[in-house]
């Protein structure tokens, strides 16, 4: 089992014939995703690496029976991407592109949600669930299939944490780069929920940033609703205020964002905290003897 | 991005609301003229800097003759306020205030939508109501697919005022500042105070917006704009580059591929008792050209005298990667200790090309962290 993809998923790459769409299809497909096909306006009736190219989207799931997409198309046209996707049924959109507007992202999220949709990202490495399947841009080698999960704002941070709980034996039942944007689709709450859910994930791994209070949601929820254990990272404690760091979500402002806000809150909620990424195996495993 | 005072007020002007009208001055002798040209006897100057604190900073005053116009402005102009220098001040009519409110609107992260705050504590520190005394604050969600509606500009008008007639005046005033917000990719739009005058009017007499740095390809009239400090500048030219830098002050310059692990090395560094110089994210490739570049940018910082490059090569092989440094690194003359760490795919291989080289080769980030500091201190 995993969370949100798995071997049922039937993917779509909006923005195929680009470089980075046709690199990364055929990364997902070499992986074992199953990429049905893809879109291209104009472009429609073309094979990317084999896989069948449509003019729009609603084309590509009356043909395909596709049920995710991923997108890849430049930041000026990805709200409208995002939009199309939602129209034409697909249930989960995962946009990995950099640098959209933020009133783009606020009304395609809000269009995703209204059609009963999920959108991961903007701005975000994608999805993986070892062995089943990937919609993303991550390096597929250092996945293991097992039964941690892992939810980030980051990207190679990601990669150095799952890394790290590899080597240590752990492997993973769904990772997930929620994006480092203001505003993202899924996010801490509704992914421990997804994992607190799913019968072969025993372990959570969340890995937060400066900027904003999604974390000090995410501890009040755990302490509530999560009993697996969960293990927290918050990246950036030594970040100067006002400075974005990289991720356009990732800024201090006045009154909110500090790593140390944060920290503090998974700690009252009773999260142990790690004070650099690879100590997160170390805790989880006694964490997990505890529970045993 | 930050603009000024006056150059929000122009955008309030343009989307109709109502804002004074304030006279731009760069001297004291065009204060003096703004005070006769507006004639309203008594009139306030205002520092135009990018920075909150104006007021507490003796940055605005009151003036109401020729004499005191001339002394407030070359008190004003010139000081320091959090770092910048006054260049520019506003010279506006002194309104007749009988009380104060504060609107905003901003994107919410939570509810991941345009949020208006509305409050009758106007005029103070925001922030400090919200802390001590959050019952104060009103909050509308606005649906962004709907826009601002009737009802809702017409329920936060009535949060604020209870005379019939101010309400009428307000409606039109936040559905107006809800389309400018979404029409020019505001990240803020706010008004503290708006004030009702004496004699009935509401006024917006600050205006603070910041804009949306990822929208500013299709606002030439906001990008325009841009005052970039001198550490800004450097973000600027490193953003030029495909990098995202922020100087950090200390003395170990860090060179990461991804945001996210560029901070966990900092952070890192100042946990192992070092000091990073850096924030230095040079994004998913790693070609020769673009070391060389990053390598720039982290010597031109006097301060940085160790180097730690950590590159996670995920789908780019470390084997690349090395090459690309080893070609990067004919052309840099630098006597810097530089720790290398390289993980990913064909990291051994990676690590292999590297290790005959004057490079400090670690295998793991804690290694190289450890390193780095140690080169530190051997200095």
């Amino acid at each position: 089992m995993s969370i949100l993809i798995n071997k049922d998923t039937r993917l779509i790459v909006q923005g195929i014939t680009g470089r980075d769409g046709s690199f990364h299809a055929a990364k997902m497909k070499e992986y074992g995703t199953n990429v049905v096909g893809g879109t291209s306006p104009g472009k429609g009736g073309q094979e990317v690496d084999g896989i069948p190219v449509f003019n729009t989207v609603r084309e590509a799931v009356e043909a395909t029976k596709a049920n995710t997409s991923i997108i890849f198309v430049p930041a000026p046209f990805a709200k409208d991407a995002m939009l199309e996707a939602a129209d034409a049924g697909i249930k989960l959109i995962i946009c990995i592109t950099e640098g959209i507007p933020v009133v783009d992202a606020v009304i395609a999220q809000r269009y995703i949600q209204v059609k009963g949709a999920h959108l991961i990202g903007p701005n975000c490495p994608g999805l993986i669930s070892p062995e089943l399947s990937m919609v993303g841009i991550m390096p597929s080698n250092i996945f293991k299939k097992g039964h941690t999960g892992v939810i980030s704002r980051s990207g190679t941070l990601t990669y150095e944490v799952v890394d790290n709980l590899t080597k240590a034996g752990m492997g993973q039942s769904t990772a997930i780069g929620v994006g480092g944007d203001p505003v993202v689709g899924l996010y801490f709450e509704d992914l421990l929920q997804m994992f607190q859910d799913d019968p072969d994930t025993d372990s959570i791994a969340l890995i937060g940033e400066i900027g904003g209070d999604a974390e000090e949601h995410a501890a009040a929820y755990i302490k509530e609703h999560i009993t697996k254990p969960v293990v927290a990272f918050i990246d950036g404690r030594t970040a100067p205020p006002g400075k974005q760091m990289g991720h356009a979500g990732a800024i201090i402002s006045s009154s909110s964002g500090s790593a140390a806000d944060k920290i503090a809150a998974f700690e009252a909620a009773g999260v142990p905290v790690a004070m650099e990424s690879c100590e997160i195996p170390g805790l989880l495993k006694k964490l997990m003897e505890k529970v045993k | 991005m930050k603009v000024h005072e006056y150059q929000a007020k122009e955008f309030f002007a343009q989307y109709g609301l109502p804002v004074d009208s304030p006279i731009l001055c760069r001297s004291v002798d065009e204060c003096v003229d703004a005070y006769h040209q507006l004639g309203s006897g008594r009139v306030v100057v205002k520092a135009q800097v990018h920075t909150g604190g104006r007021g507490k900073a003796g940055g605005v005053k009151l003036a109401a003759s020729e004499e005191e116009v001339r002394k407030v402005s070359s008190d004003i102009l010139g000081m320091t306020i959090k770092g910048y220098v006054v260049d520019r001040v506003l010279v506006t009519e002194a309104v007749n205030i009988d009380k104060e409110y504060y609107v905003s609107i901003l994107i919410d992260r939570k509810s991941k939508s345009p949020l208006m705050m509305l409050s009758r504590a106007g005029g103070m520190d925001i922030e400090q109501v919200a802390k001590e005394t959050p019952e104060k604050i009103e909050k509308i969600v606005i649906d962004p697919l709907i826009g601002m509606a009737d009802f809702q500009a017409r329920a936060a008008a009535y949060k604020l005022f209870d005379d019939k007639a101010v309400v009428k005046q307000a409606i039109p005033l936040f559905k107006n500042l809800y389309r400018l917000f979404i029409e020019k990719d505001a990240s803020l739009a706010e008004i503290n105070p708006l004030v009702l005058t004496k004699e009935g009017q509401l006024k917006a007499i600050d205006a603070k917006m910041t804009f949306d740095n990822n929208a500013l390809y299709r606002h030439s009239d906001v990008a325009e704009l841009n005052e970039p400090t001198e550490d800004e500048k450097k973000e600027l030219y490193a953003k030029s580059k495909g990098f995202s830098y922020v100087n950090l002050g200390g003395n170990i310059g860090c060179m990461v591929n991804g945001a996210g692990l560029a901070m966990a090395t900092m952070d890192m560094i100042k946990l192992y008792g070092g000091n990073p110089a850096n924030f230095l994210d040079i994004g998913g490739s790693s070609n020769p050209e673009k070391i060389v570049d990053a390598m720039n940018l982290l010597m031109s910082d006097q301060h940085v005298k160790v180097i730690l490059i950590n590159i996670f090569g995920g789908i780019t092989r470390c084997d690349d990667v090395a090459k690309g440094l080893l070609e990067a690194f004919k052309s840099i003359k630098t006597d810097m200790p530089i720790v290398i760490r390289l993980t990913g795919t064909n990291a051994e291989e990676g690590r292999r090309l590297l290790q005959n080289s004057h490079f400090i080769v670690a295998t793991t980030m804690a290694d190289a962290g450890h390193k780095a500091v140690e080169a530190m201190n051997n200095l």
